[in-house]
């Protein structure tokens, strides 16, 4: 993949780690954890890596750790069996600790689940006192979104394999800039309660655009001026205004 | 005195309390009731709001007795607009919270050995709101902090004590044993590669 220099960075923090990845890919190919078609996730792990690195997000040294760890798993699993017990110095199977990983990264975020909906459920209860629920800061750390950064980068990925063949010229010249597209998002806000993430690139017809579009709702999000919603997963993203944005300058 | 009056100053307690009061407390104040009548006591109220639907649940949360409202009301008091509403918690947040809740003490190389990414950002939210607190340090080299929960995560998410946590899912559908992880990964590799 070929790296576009928006001249822009946007420094989201990434809260997700690889094995968030991994788990995604896993959930997304319904495969089970215990039978992972190495090959295939590589491939795919390493398409996101890139999709990260093109959309200059600040990639942690985990992902690329994780990537390298996947290749090791695959080339080992094209040696015949008996070099490869040779070839295991320490006598770890690298696939089984990557499984034994997963199995236990993913106990938690199950528990976290659990944890959520008793959340959801006793912030609907209130004590005598009326300072029950007010624990530190309310805003000290919004929901940017409400489901995975990689299902944003599916959507991103589905815009762009939708776009047009390439034309044996770009006009480069005639961008928008990521602040001109971010003034665009919100005047589009400005009469609607909510719009598609798909139809924000309605008029972007090169992958230039598209990912500068993007980059423009990242910088939307981060400023808190507009907030992701995925009804369920695997679903459409939308865009919504948040209450009393306003982008100024 | 006789059960009636000590329920009925148990209901005056815990009410006045505002927030979970626990039965030692409630014995200090009673003098002459054992901690067993108390106990049963206090249960027999918790019966009797539950049975009455009134507006008002008495419930048993980090390790005492607090009356509440009822959830199903929460639409009208929201309208009050006296109720101020901390923001939810983000994943990464209940996902670190759920590792130190179950592992605790714990240290944060730990938590990020499990996560397989930086926790530093998250454990300062979770400390800001109070749901953890840092308990002292792992002798070991460096010192690590040891962060535990608190009694606000209790009543955050209405457990009566860490015991009332949900059971952590084992994956046992698959022993180990029978996770023949090499071979099993391999073959579909080669079924998808020469598919």
């Amino acid at each position: 993949m070929e790296n576009y220099n928006t001249g822009y960075e946007v420094k989201l923090e990434m809260f997700e780690g690889p094995l968030d990845l991994l788990l995604h890919l896993i959930k997304k190919n319904e495969v089970s954890i215990y039978d992972i078609p190495i090959a295939l996730i590589t491939q795919q792990y390493l398409v996101y890596i890139d999709l990260m690195k093109t959309l200059n997000l600040d990639i942690a040294g985990e992902f690329l750790v994780m990537a390298a760890t996947l290749i090791h798993i695959k080339s080992k699993m094209l040696l015949p069996p008996s070099e490869t017990d040779e070839d295991d110095e320490d006598g770890e199977d690298p696939m089984a600790e990557l499984v034994r990983r997963l199995t236990e990264y993913k106990r938690f975020k199950d528990a976290a689940m659990l944890l959520e909906e008793r959340e959801s459920r006793w912030r609907d209860v209130f004590g005598r006192e009326e300072s029950f629920k007010e624990y530190g800061p309310p805003e000290a750390e919004p929901t940017l979104f409400d489901f995975s950064l990689f299902d944003l980068l599916d959507s991103l990925r589905v815009v762009i394999e939708r776009l047009p063949e390439k034309t044996a010229i770009e006009f480069t010249s005639e961008e928008l800039s990521v602040k001109d597209r971010m003034n665009i998002v919100m005047e589009r806000l400005e009469n609607t309660q909510s719009i598609s993430f798909d139809s924000l690139f309605e008029n972007d017809k090169t992958r230039m655009a598209v990912i500068a579009t993007f980059l423009a709702l990242l910088e939307l999000v981060k400023l808190r001026l507009v907030r992701i919603q995925q009804v369920k997963e695997f679903e459409a993203i939308r865009i919504f205004k948040s209450e009393g944005a306003e982008l100024n300058g | 005195m006789d059960d009636k009056e000590i329920k009925a100053i148990i209901e005056a307690l815990i009410f006045v309390s505002g927030e979970p009061i626990t039965l030692n407390r409630i014995k200090d104040v009673i003098d002459g009731a054992d901690k067993k009548t108390i106990e049963t006591l206090a249960s027999e109220l918790k019966d009797e709001f539950n049975k009455e639907h009134n507006g008002l649940q008495l419930v048993e949360v980090a390790n005492g007795y607090q009356l509440t409202t009822r959830p199903e009301y929460a639409p009208w008091i929201k309208k009050l607009n006296k109720i101020k509403l901390a923001s939810k918690l983000s994943k990464p947040a209940l996902e670190t919270l759920a590792i130190i809740a179950y592992k605790q003490p714990i240290i944060r190389p730990e938590i990020e050995k499990i996560r397989g990414v930086d926790s530093g950002g998250v454990i300062k939210t979770l400390l800001e709101r109070k749901i953890i607190k840092i308990i002292g340090r792992m002798d070991i080299v460096g010192k690590p902090i040891l962060y535990s929960t608190t009694p606000e995560f209790l009543q955050y998410f209405g457990l009566k004590d860490l015991s009332d946590l949900p059971t952590l899912k084992e994956f046992h559908e698959l022993k180990e044993e029978e996770i023949p992880v090499t071979a099993s990964a391999e073959a579909s590799n080669n079924q998808r590669e020469t598919a």
